[in-house]
């Protein structure tokens, strides 16, 4: 069996270059909602806050510290995925102009 | 229940990926948000569903970080989006940081079981991006917001210093993944990467945000990644390396649209060393008023309108809709160049014409749109300078020398609207602005397209 470290990189590895190819592909007319996109996605990190804060050994400090992190993470998220969408609606061509 | 949430986190990886993919057009974007969305939502449901320690603390963090990030993301002005992104790579990088600490601090009463090899080795790299991310986007977010000068600011020996500051720093990050349980070191190297932060932003000036955005965007990405790797997480893993990726690709477009280097861009300070030397004589240049700006556009037959920063600085994006209404019921011909760097992020000025309503099928992209200039009557220059510059195809001396640009100049008549002569941000004088067929239109752009829309004769039957 691999390691935990080994399958890890396996996982990066593939999904660095999965990222790569589909970016490559996004129009730059999309560039400004695409990174606040990737933006709320990288704040995934909230599971990993959750994660520390949930152990049954969580300390006071640690509370605190992951406190402060899923609140900046879900900001991240909620502000990210909406200011995205509210960018795309604004997309329109000429057809679909009032 | 375990092994539940591994394939809700399957799911939810698929989910971000299919996300991407349908950014590829603006047909499908939005459902491609409606799957990052799911995917989040999946990711965190999934996470709650098996863990059930101190609920309280992080459904409270959950509404307290919604409270804050809506009213964010509905009252934002989109010209003040580059603001907003930097910040949120604050906030993600914080996450990232602090949650490195905090696992750090957890694990250190069996260190000697929890702390080794590579965990140890994600952790460090964790919380050096994360908090050197978090501090450099809120230099980049001063530096966007002019809280803070958006000159580069530099001083003597400025890159030795960070040098010496980095290695210190990854020396003693190199310690506590050898020696884990030595604590102090770690208030240390967290203090330092803060530090590191705020040093490696100092030197970079406005016209450099689009790329240290991006990768702003890239180091918070790897940094829920290290994260992945320390929690064995790999969900954490694919969307951080999709979103260090994300922010790589960018930043490589970025560079080449300014035909530097990221090592140029990160230490060079533009703009800073050639003070524009000795180029202070007057030359001759002809200007116009409103009305004759008018006329001209009234007589022409195809019109490519050059947006640049200056535009979301006068929010000009509104009057230029209404300037390109009045242009297309004329049936003349209208329209976009954007330039990669127009802006102060990847895709800026996009964002602001689709906020204005323009079609964005008339937003066309530098390489499309070159060959068109010279069957073009008239190139609108609003707010935008060194994009523009000939001297970057013409002049070896120049410091923008090689850096694609728009072929402004072989339109048939050129018009500038800008606030007065001064040199660009860069210092350098546009050779553009004293050509025979160029007409500078002095003023703020959004006075002067407004002035030009009333000087247009009412249209034929309008």
């Amino acid at each position: 069996m691999p390691s935990n470290l080994e399958m890890g990189l396996y996982v990066f590895m593939l999904a660095t270059f999965v990222g790569l190819e589909v970016i490559r592909r996004v129009s730059p007319l999309l560039h400004t909602p695409l990174m606040s996109l990737t933006n709320a996605i990288s704040a995934i990190s909230v599971v990993g806050a959750i994660l520390v804060i949930s152990n049954d050994e969580a300390t006071t400090l640690s509370k605190v510290l992951g406190f402060i992190a899923i609140t900046a993470a879900s900001t991240n998220i909620v502000s990210g995925f909406l200011i995205t969408d509210r960018m795309l609606k604004m997309f329109k061509r000429r057809e679909e102009r009032k | 229940m375990g092994s539940l949430v591994n394939y809700i986190y399957i799911l939810s990886g698929a989910l971000f990926i299919l996300s991407l993919k349908w950014m590829n057009s603006p047909v499908t974007a939005r459902r491609g948000t409606l799957a990052g969305e799911a995917g989040m939502f999946l990711a965190i449901g999934g996470t709650l569903l098996t863990h059930h320690h101190n609920w309280e603390w992080i459904l409270a963090a959950l509404f307290i970080g919604t409270a804050i990030g809506v009213p964010i993301a509905y009252i934002m002005p989109m010209t003040a989006v580059p603001q907003r992104t930097a910040m949120s790579h604050a906030c993600g990088a914080l996450a990232a940081a602090l949650v490195g600490t905090a696992e750090y601090y957890q694990r250190q009463p069996h260190a000697s079981t929890e702390l080794v090899g590579f965990v140890m080795v994600a952790l460090v790299i964790e919380t050096l991006l994360g908090f050197l991310t978090f501090t450099g986007s809120l230099m980049a977010m001063g530096k966007l917001q002019e809280i803070l000068p958006s000159r580069p600011l530099v001083y003597k020996n400025q890159n030795a210093t960070n040098f010496v500051l980095f290695a210190i720093a990854l020396a003693l990050g190199v310690r506590i993944i050898l020696v884990p349980t030595d604590t102090w070191i770690f208030p240390v190297f967290a203090g330092l990467s803060l530090l590191f932060g705020v040093l490696l932003i100092l030197p970079i000036g406005g016209a450099d945000m689009p790329t240290v955005i991006a990768l702003l965007n890239s180091y918070a990405g790897l940094s829920a990644c290290a994260m992945g790797f320390a929690l064995d997480n790999k969900l954490l893993v694919i969307a951080g390396a999709l979103d260090g990726s994300s922010g790589l690709i960018l930043s490589i477009i970025m560079c080449k649209a300014m035909n530097r280097s990221f090592t140029n861009v990160l230490f060079g300070a533009f703009g800073q060393i050639q003070t524009s030397a000795g180029k202070t004589e007057q030359r001759p240049h002809r200007s116009a008023s409103a009305e004759e700006a008018a006329a001209v556009l009234e007589a022409a037959s195809s019109v490519i309108i050059i947006p640049g920063y200056g535009l979301a600085v006068a929010q000009a994006q509104h009057k230029i809709r209404d300037l390109f209404d009045s242009l297309m019921k004329r049936g003349i011909d209208v329209k976009f160049a954007i330039h990669p760097v127009a802006g102060r992020m990847p895709g800026h000025m996009n964002v602001l014409l689709a906020e204005a309503d323009i079609p964005y099928d008339r937003l066309i992209e530098m390489d499309e749109i070159n060959g068109e200039f010279p069957q073009c009557d008239v190139a609108l220059v609003i707010g935008a300078n060194d994009v523009t510059n000939p001297a970057a195809r013409t002049d070896k001396a120049s410091p923008i020398y090689g850096m694609p640009i728009l072929d402004v100049d072989k339109a048939h008549t050129v018009m500038v609207i800008k606030r007065s002569m001064s040199p660009g941000f860069a210092g350098i004088d546009n050779d553009l602005y004293y050509m025979d067929k160029t007409l500078m239109l002095f003023g703020d752009a959004k006075a002067f397209v407004s002035e030009i829309i009333k000087e247009l004769p009412a249209a034929v039957g309008a």
